[in-house]
């Protein structure tokens, strides 16, 4: 039934959107995690979103409903270089005294926080919708 | 003589499932208003729903999920009349994607509206059904 493929595409954006929070959360919780090494300091990520197609070709034209919902292809990790900063103190600094700060932007975390919430509260609300049309269209002639 | 049903409750019937297949749609694009490269879809009401018209009674396309099954009265106009087409964006975003979440949303709660117009005149022909039915009690 088609009416119920709503649900299915605002979870899928629901779950996609929480995986984006989840990213943002641990690249904020980890942007002061310095590291000694280059190699092994926390790289930020970030979730790579993909629609996904129910039916291809002349299937999706029948049907009529092309694609459906979105997911999670991956989570890539960012390959900027990381801010070397020099602090001799740190326990954790290498041989000339250099230590590694995380690649984390984080003015740009915080908006893609905002965006990520704003997604998240849109398809709650194409949900909230759908099951309201839906109540009413059980009690359909009464 | 029988009651017709399908004559008798109309075009709202055929509307109501557009608006419906409509509803997932337009979901579809909001779920994916992040998604690189995804382009926005809607569907071409007037068209489609102006197939089914032409076609007669009931005729949105009969889904085909084997190759054997024949096809409906209605499938050939629907699938030639476009259903689903892609939006042309105002300012397409530098990833490829053409979704503008404010035109979704509004486009959303337009379709949201006239499902419950389709479904209130439903009703009343549900309602009038009734009362000739049971009588003015």
């Amino acid at each position: 039934m088609p009416s119920f493929k709503v649900f299915e595409i605002a979870g899928s954006g629901l779950s996609a959107q929480s995986v984006r929070l989840n990213t943002v959360a641990s690249n904020l919780a980890n942007a002061d995690s310095v590291s000694g090494d280059p190699a092994t300091v926390y790289k930020a990520r970030h979730p790579v979103f993909q629609a996904v197609h129910a039916a291809v070709g002349a299937a999706a034209a029948q049907s009529q409903q092309g694609g459906a919902a979105v997911r999670v292809s991956g989570i890539v990790e960012s390959n900027a270089a990381p801010t070397v900063r020099n602090d001799p103190g740190n326990p954790l600094a290498d041989a000339e005294g250099n230590v590694y700060a995380p690649n984390v932007n984080v003015i740009e975390e915080m908006t893609d926080m905002i965006s990520a919430s704003r997604a998240y509260q849109n398809d709650v609300e194409v949900m909230s919708t759908a099951k309201d049309l839906m109540l009413a269209t059980l009690k359909l002639g009464s | 003589m029988p009651l017709n049903l399908d004559a008798y409750l109309g075009v709202h019937q055929d509307a109501l499932k557009l608006y419906a297949q409509r509803t997932s749609v337009l979901a579809n694009n909001i779920a994916n208003a992040d998604t690189p490269n995804y382009k926005a879809q809607d569907i071409d009401f007037r068209a489609v729903l102006a197939g089914t018209a032409g076609a007669g009674t009931n005729a949105l396309p009969l889904a085909t999920t084997n190759g054997a099954h024949v096809a409906g009265a209605g499938a050939a106009t629907a699938a030639a009349g476009g259903g689903l087409k892609y939006r042309v964006p105002l300012a397409p975003s530098l990833d490829g994607n053409t979704v503008d979440p404010q035109l979704e949303q509004a486009a959303f709660a337009d379709n949201t509206v006239r499902y419950q117009a389709a479904l209130s005149f439903l009703s009343g022909k549900f309602r009038d059904l009734m009362t000739a039915i049971t009588g003015q009690s």
